[in-house]
């Protein structure tokens, strides 16, 4: 099967000084210009299959959100390259960029800040279609986006109301029909469920495993509850501190974790079956910040199995069985 | 028998607003016995949270609490005047809020903000408060107490938070703690490093613990006893292990069958239809009832009563199930 999406080595990073006085700072009475960058990406790789699922899951601040953003080009991408069918859009200037907007559209995770609220429900999904051209005249629009308020549950005789008049469930379905209204082949999903009640949570999960199987489309879901992740995902790929730590096929990774955070990430999830609830190893510490890199392994500090070349040498992806790859010096189960 | 800590009858809370009454929590009893950990379970807007600030009577106008009696120890904490239950609250009860970020002051240090709390609450002089102070940082796992004291909440993570949170919550050594979604805001690696943190301190202190969340996961984890909350009334309440292998209510089957399973490979998940109805709004009878599969035309009609089942179960509702999930 083809690739829809191919990242390759994907870099973001944010300056956060903020003006000549804010990079002024005295060393042994010497004035020193200094820059503080926040490296909220550091080189990632993933494909994404034509009509599959790849999540990226992580805690907050690895950087999953990041690099949603630069893949759609919301943020301009440091390094790397993306390819979206074969067709390189790193470089592509705003306007050309258009067209694939079209093709990619974005579900956030917040359905409270995520529809104006002063448009009604009607122009909020029609307003893309009459951008894109996708309606000939408001009137082919309006009754498009009736048509896709009914499929994604919500009654049409609702579509002149404004969003607060709306729970979180039904905005967050709103929104994937405003996604829906430009026919899309490829969604990203940023948290779309996390916001939601459990109940709604799973309506909302069933919705989109439909849509996907309807409209053939293929997604990049970021979420951080693992649960959600295995239930919705044909790929995963897990973050930490803005790298890839170990990414492969589904059955894969939650059958044979391999690298130690992703060991301790599974382990800490709560789950209902008590039998295989497994008392987690203390993970020590908090997450590092961005802003200090550690010069190793991004997680050798809160490591317990770190050796000495883990704060020396960065590790790279190393196949460990066909579509499951792992970034560790000393991974769980090593012969060695 | 395990003495009995908390007895609460038939406590109900209204708010009166410009658009009708609203019943918040509708009749609830419950009772906490010492030592125990009761999960409140529900999603939001089912008053499980209004429900244990009325029992503290933190309940502000337009609210209105009404019961047939809050027995704490014996003693009734609804007719209790201002000054005894400034006395109770953190002496006694204390509380666990969800938003490390928001529920410490950000003018104060945290020793200060610890501090306070010792010289309401005991009888310690400067010099051993301060001492108290450290040793409580230490014990819920923070390097460096001594220093760390003169920390600002800003220069501290929302997991770090969250730990002072708590030792203050312990710092006047409580005999009942309630805990409001305390781990809902962070991580799961820090979720699980803080309900470890809480499940040992609160065994050791021989405390007894209210937690109330939404996440059917933690309370799993943690609680012996669970309340499930429907639109302010418990609807199943039993032992853990009872209601999450054989739910009787269908609106706790309906949460549990919307929650992934990492164990099991299922193509799609089981979701309860329809939404929460509003609380200004509720339909008359069972307030389940438009959502329910097994809905007849008599859960329209009434509430339905509660239900003991064996094992120290009770459900309200006309049609338990009683087949294992």
């Amino acid at each position: 099967m083809a690739n829809i999406l191919e990242v390759r080595n994907l870099v973001q990073h944010f300056d956060l000084t903020k003006g000549f006085l804010d990079r002024l700072r005295f060393e042994n009475g010497l004035p020193k210009l200094v820059h503080r960058v926040a490296h909220a990406v550091n080189g990632i790789s993933f494909d994404i299959r034509e009509g599959e699922v790849f999540s990226l899951v992580g805690e907050s601040g690895c950087g999953k959100s990041t690099a949603a953003r630069t893949i759609i080009r919301l943020l301009e991408p440091k390094a790397g390259t993306i390819a979206y069918r074969g067709l390189d859009i790193t470089k592509l200037a705003r306007k050309e960029m258009i067209p694939l907007r079209r093709e990619m559209q974005m579900i956030f995770q917040d359905p409270y800040a995520s529809l104006n609220p002063r448009q009604r429900v009607r122009d909020i999904v029609m307003e893309p279609m009459l951008f894109h051209r996708k309606a000939k005249n408001r009137k082919e629009a309006a009754e498009k986006s009736l048509a896709l308020l009914e499929r994604v549950g919500l009654n049409p005789e609702q579509a002149l109301r404004y969003p607060h008049q709306f729970s979180g469930g039904q905005r967050q379905r709103i929104g994937i029909a405003r996604a829906l209204a430009m026919e899309p082949r490829f969604i990203i999903a940023d948290e779309p469920v996390s916001a939601l009640d459990v109940s709604i949570q799973a309506q909302i999960l069933n919705m989109l495993m439909d849509l996907k199987e309807e409209y053939q489309l293929s997604f990049l879901f970021i979420a951080h509850d693992l649960s959600v992740v295995k239930h919705i995902s044909d790929s995963v790929g897990v973050m930490y501190l803005g790298s890839i730590v170990e990414t492969g096929r589904k059955e894969n990774i939650f059958r044979n974790p391999r690298h130690p955070y992703t060991r301790l990430l599974f382990s800490s999830a709560p789950t209902l079956d008590e039998e295989e609830r497994c008392e987690p190893a203390e993970l020590k510490g908090e997450i590092p910040s961005s802003i200090n890199l550690p010069k190793g392994c991004a997680f050798c500090e809160r490591c317990p199995m770190a050796v000495e070349i883990c704060a020396q040498e960065r590790p790279v992806l190393k196949e460990v069985e066909p579509g499951h790859s792992v970034s560790c010096h000393c991974m769980h189960g090593d012969p060695a | 028998m395990a003495e009995r800590l908390l007895e609460v009858k038939n406590l109900t809370t209204d708010f009166h607003t410009f658009r009708g009454r609203v019943r918040a929590v509708d009749g609830i009893s419950f009772h906490l016995d010492k030592g125990e950990v009761l999960g409140i379970v529900g999603e939001s807007g089912s008053g499980k949270s209004v429900a244990n600030l009325s029992i503290l009577r933190l309940i502000e106008q337009p609210g209105v609490v009404s019961s047939d009696g809050v027995l704490f120890k014996g003693r009734d904490l609804s007719g209790l005047d201002a000054r005894s239950m400034l006395k109770i609250r953190g002496k006694e009860i204390s509380m666990i809020f969800q938003d490390p970020m928001t529920s410490l002051n950000p003018l104060y240090t945290i020793g200060s903000q610890i501090e306070e709390m010792l010289l309401l609450h005991t009888d310690l002089d400067d010099k051993g408060r301060k001492a108290r102070c450290a040793e409580l940082l230490a014990m819920v796992g923070i390097t460096n107490p001594e220093e760390r004291l003169r920390s600002y909440p800003h220069q501290f993570s929302g997991g770090m938070r969250q730990r002072v949170v708590i030792a203050i919550a312990l710092a006047a050594d409580p005999c009942l703690i309630i805990a409001d979604e305390p781990t809902t805001a962070l991580d799961v690696t820090i979720q699980a490093q803080i309900l470890r943190l809480m499940e040992r301190l609160v065994s050791r202190a021989g405390a007894s613990m209210i937690l109330i969340t939404h996440d059917l996961a933690v309370v799993s984890r943690m609680a012996h006893r669970i309340a499930v909350m429907y639109c302010g009334r418990i609807v199943e309440t039993g032992p853990k292990r009872m209601v999450i292998k054989s739910p009787a209510h269908p609106y706790t089957r309906g949460l549990l069958g919307s929650i992934p399973r990492m164990s099991a490979d299922q193509r799609r998940l089981d979701p309860i239809t329809g939404m929460v109805p509003s609380l200004l709004d509720l339909p008359s009878g069972c307030a389940f009832s438009p959502r329910c599969p097994r809905s007849q035309p008599i859960c329209e009609r009434g509430v339905p009563p509660e239900i003991k089942l064996d094992g120290g179960r009770s459900v309200c509702c006309h049609f338990p199930q009683l087949e294992n999930l």
